[in-house]
């Protein structure tokens, strides 16, 4: 067993697409349509195409929205990816306008930062110390 | 000048009905740990306080605790809140704390610097 699919719940699935491929860099994989209202589009990390793709899933179930913005309001990302420099893709994103609910932070055997993806959620980027 | 004086009066008159929430509030280690992550950087999320207490101080404590905690800080006015759209952050307020140094630390400066050091040195 392998885990090939990881999903964040997004407002808008086109705006999603534009935050974490041209802001956050990662390609668009697969982009299908799915009925009329909706799509089934994965992103994977541009250093490893064939690797786990992320689903940008319609947040639109009832329960969907009360959680994520219970998430929201504690500052709690659900979601973290790897990076190799916290402070690097901090600058680099600010640059972008990206908004940051936590700079970045030693915590240990991480350093971590958090910010915010635009569709309702938070994310964690983090490398390793050493 | 005397008017900031009265209102300094004041306002330690208000705070002082309250000094014992203070005390309250900093007499547990996790949350004085709390504060130190607060001056450390000020406007934190309830996630961010978590994680560092956590990482930096061992205390592995239910996000709900800390949450609880942070209330007893809150209602003695040394941390408040600001809502920032969606999220919300924690700052350190040390106002409460200014009725400690008027009543007991500036007196015993300004005694210490009346009876001079070395006369006191003999006691």
């Amino acid at each position: 067993m392998r885990i090939n699919l990881a999903s964040v719940l997004v407002d808008d699935q086109e705006k999603a697409l534009r935050f974490y491929t041209e802001v956050l860099g990662f390609k668009e994989k697969t982009n299908v349509s799915l009925g009329e209202q909706h799509r089934w589009i994965t992103v994977v990390s541009a250093e490893d195409p064939d690797g786990t793709e992320l689903v940008l899933e319609p947040d639109e179930h009832p329960a969907a929205k009360p959680f994520k913005n219970a998430l929201v309001a504690d500052g709690i990302p659900f979601t973290s990816f790897a990076v190799n420099d916290v402070h690097a893709e901090y600058a680099r994103l600010r640059g972008l306008g990206v908004r940051f609910t936590q700079e970045p932070t030693d915590m240990g055997p991480v350093t971590t930062a958090v910010l915010d993806d635009t569709c309702g959620n938070l994310i964690q980027i983090a490398h390793q110390a050493g | 000048m005397a008017r900031s004086g009265v209102d300094r009066q004041v306002s330690t008159c208000i705070t002082f009905c309250c000094v014992g929430d203070v005390f309250k509030a900093l007499a547990d280690p996790t949350r004085r740990a709390i504060l130190d992550e607060l001056t450390d950087r000020n406007g934190q999320t309830l996630f961010e306080i978590c994680a560092r207490l956590a990482v930096k101080h061992g205390l592995g404590s239910s996000r709900q605790a800390i949450s609880q905690h942070l209330d007893v800080l809150q209602a003695a006015g040394l941390v408040e809140t600001r809502r920032e759209g969606r999220y919300k952050f924690h700052y350190i307020n040390t106002t409460p704390l200014e009725p400690i140094v008027e009543r007991w630390l500036k007196k015993a400066g300004r005694d210490r610097h009346e009876n001079q050091p070395g006369q006191r040195a003999g006691r």
